[in-house]
């Protein structure tokens, strides 16, 4: 028996007239996780919360909820309770009566909802405006009162479509760390849609990656990070720099990639290549350093300063390279201001051999909805 | 007084003599029939006043002069109550239809302008005559009921458009979502988000429906209503009576729109109050 959070989509797909917005998708939440679903705008993330919600039917597949197929079960008697990104609260009813809603459908008496409705405001800390009507809220009150009116009904999954979207960075930073915490004191599975990165990495237990309909990714977090799974990856998580090159030969536990500028870098890998095979490797940008020359060394690529960008805590050294996407070095703040570099200047990066990842997956695209 | 000394230009004037000109215009003869209204018993049609009284309001009463008076009114209560609730209530529905493209939604919408824009006086002796061919007695309740909605529905149905262009679909979704039936979303969050829309479509309705000449012309049968008997009695009456009429009228479609927007903003403030 599965455990009650327990998330299961197998094989799903869904079509809207023609257009295929989430693509056979397989994907497996383990109760209690907290996961995000990260992705441009228009790659499905939504339209699979919303059939996780039940507001959306499969085209085909199933979905199961704590081992119990629900593919077709009605929202609001699957267990499940939906944070809509706007909040969507009802501008007729008091705070109190919005949380309470969901028990007068139910046919819970008028006393013991409220009594219920108030112990979930004062969860939120939001008791003391319960005779309020949202339009009286600021941004991150509703949030909270949309927060509370979810969780009245003790979901075992809690889903949230894009929850911190509509508030300022300050407010942004703070409901995130309240989100962690509630899911953590209530161990129950959410499943968070985002389309920003440090969002998902700063909250999830798993981030599912998503991109054009499927899943590229799905891992913790770290795991995604270290090792992404393709280019388009790689660059939507950020942090990394995307090179391609040839397979020139084979080296104990390691192929040789040799780029169209005859730079070699020289990357781990368990299984064997064919020579001219065409591979993309990463490397982290926080991986690399700046050198005047490296001389003939693998795993180095010379290029000419494009721009430097103080960012506090580093420096980001934009290099043009042979390679198509744009070479970026975040260089220790105390490493470049013992030798700043400027613009024009020509210099050569270099980084160890293990930092190079090689990236199996073939989507290349750039993670930009506008820029293919 | 302008304190900045700035001098207004010609054209300002010039404006605000037109404005001036078309408030007149636009008020003068409503005050001019409420002021003749309560002319004395000796008094006539114009001006001046021969003492005031409210003479003329009780011999539209005692006065056999005038014809079934009281019966019209009250008919055209009855026709504008029932034109109300049913523009209110189709129009609730079909506006809330048409959020969805359904099949043939585009014929029906131009249906709809369509009786907008046909003629009252064509549509209402088509009305006539289509009773008529079919062998059924003209009724004020039945042909002439239909005549109206053909001019109350098309003007519901567009303010509906509006109300519903600010109601937002996700309010259905999240009362979906926390487990209500659809006769709950209606009842608890659609009709409620939309109540006070759904007065201002009624209150067209009612107006419309109160004051229809053309389409009632034809339609209502043996019995008038107030409008065809107001328009009656220009042609036979010739006393202060007809201002008194008037006054009446207006002061009745004065109180139910003051009631209609009054109902509206205590909903308002119910919901914006602190």
């Amino acid at each position: 028996m599965s455990a009650k959070g327990e998330i299961r989509v197998e094989n799903v797909t869904k079509e809207f007239g023609g257009v295929t917005a989430v693509k056979n998708v397989d994907l497996m939440i383990e109760t209690g996780t907290y996961c995000c679903m990260l992705g441009p705008s228009g790659c499905g993330k939504t339209t699979l919360l919303r059939m996780i919600a039940g507001h959306e039917t499969p085209s085909s597949g199933r979905i199961l909820l704590g081992g119990k197929d629900v593919t077709t079960t009605p929202t609001g008697k699957r267990g499940t309770a939906l944070m809509f990104q706007n909040y969507a609260l009802f501008p007729h009813l008091s705070v109190a009566d919005n949380v309470a809603f969901s028990l007068k459908v139910a046919g819970v008496g008028a006393a013991d909802r409220r009594e219920r409705a108030m112990a979930m405001l004062k969860r939120v800390q939001l008791a003391h405006l319960s005779d309020r009507v949202p339009a009286q809220l600021s941004g991150g009150q509703q949030q909270r009162v949309a927060l509370a009116r979810a969780l009245v009904t003790n979901p075992q999954v809690l889903l949230l479509d894009e929850p911190l979207s509509a508030l300022d960075e300050f407010l942004r930073l703070r409901m995130r760390t309240e989100l962690k915490r509630l899911q953590s004191e209530l161990g129950i599975t959410f499943v968070h849609v985002t389309h920003t990165q440090p969002e998902a990495i700063a909250l999830a237990d798993q981030v599912v990656i998503m991109d054009h309909g499927t899943v590229e990714q799905a891992a913790h977090p770290r795991e995604i990070y270290d090792r992404p799974h393709s280019p388009y990856v790689a660059r939507f998580m950020g942090g990394q720099n995307v090179l391609f090159g040839t397979v020139e030969a084979r080296r104990n536990d390691a192929i040789v990639v040799v780029d169209p500028a005859g730079n070699r870098f020289t990357v781990p890998v368990l299984s064997g290549f064919n020579n001219r095979a065409q591979v993309a490797l990463a490397v982290r940008r926080d991986a690399i350093r700046i050198r005047d020359d490296a001389g003939d060394a693998d795993n180095a690529i010379r290029g000419e300063v494009s721009s430097v960008e103080y960012q506090g805590t580093f420096v980001k050294v934009a290099l043009r390279t042979a390679q198509k996407d744009e070479f970026l070095v975040y260089q220790n703040e105390s490493d470049y201001f013992a030798q700043p570099r400027a613009a024009g200047e020509f210099v050569t990066a270099v980084w160890d051999a293990r930092r190079n990842v090689l990236l199996a997956g073939a989507n290349n695209s750039s993670g930009d909805p506008i820029g293919e | 007084m302008q304190s900045s000394g700035r001098k207004r230009r010609a054209s300002f004037y010039l404006l605000a003599g037109f404005f001036c000109a078309f408030v007149l215009f636009l008020y003068a003869p409503m005050i001019a029939v409420f002021v003749l209204s309560f002319q004395g018993p000796a008094g006539g049609m114009t001006f001046p006043l021969r003492g005031a009284s409210t003479y003329w309001f009780s011999d539209l009463v005692t006065s056999s002069r005038y014809g079934d008076l009281g019966g019209a009114f009250w008919r055209s209560l009855a026709l504008a109550g029932a034109s109300t609730v049913l523009t209110a209530v189709i129009c609730f529905f079909a506006g809330l239809a048409f959020r969805r493209r359904f099949p043939g939604s585009g014929i029906v919408f131009y249906l709809v302008i369509l009786s907008l824009v046909v003629p009252g006086l064509l549509l209402s002796f088509g009305i006539g005559e289509m009773f008529q061919l079919l062998g059924l007695p003209l009724h004020w309740l039945v042909s002439g009921l239909g005549a109206h909605l053909s001019w109350t529905l098309p003007f519901g149905l567009l303010i509906m458009f509006a109300v519903l262009s600010r109601f937002d679909g996700a309010w259905e979704e999240a009362a979906r979502d926390a487990g209500a039936s659809a006769a709950q979303i209606l009842l608890y969050v659609t009709l409620q988000i939309l109540f006070p829309g759904l007065i201002a479509v009624a209150l067209f309705g009612f107006t419309l429906s109160y004051d229809e000449f053309p389409r009632s012309l034809l339609t209502l049968g043996a019995s008038n209503s107030l409008p065809i008997e107001i328009a009656n009695m220009t042609s036979s009456v010739t006393t202060p009576a007809l201002y008194a009429i008037g006054s009446l009228t207006t002061a009745l479609s004065l109180a139910v729109i003051v009631g209609a927007f009054a109902g509206i903003s205590v909903i308002r403030r119910h919901r914006e109050a602190s």
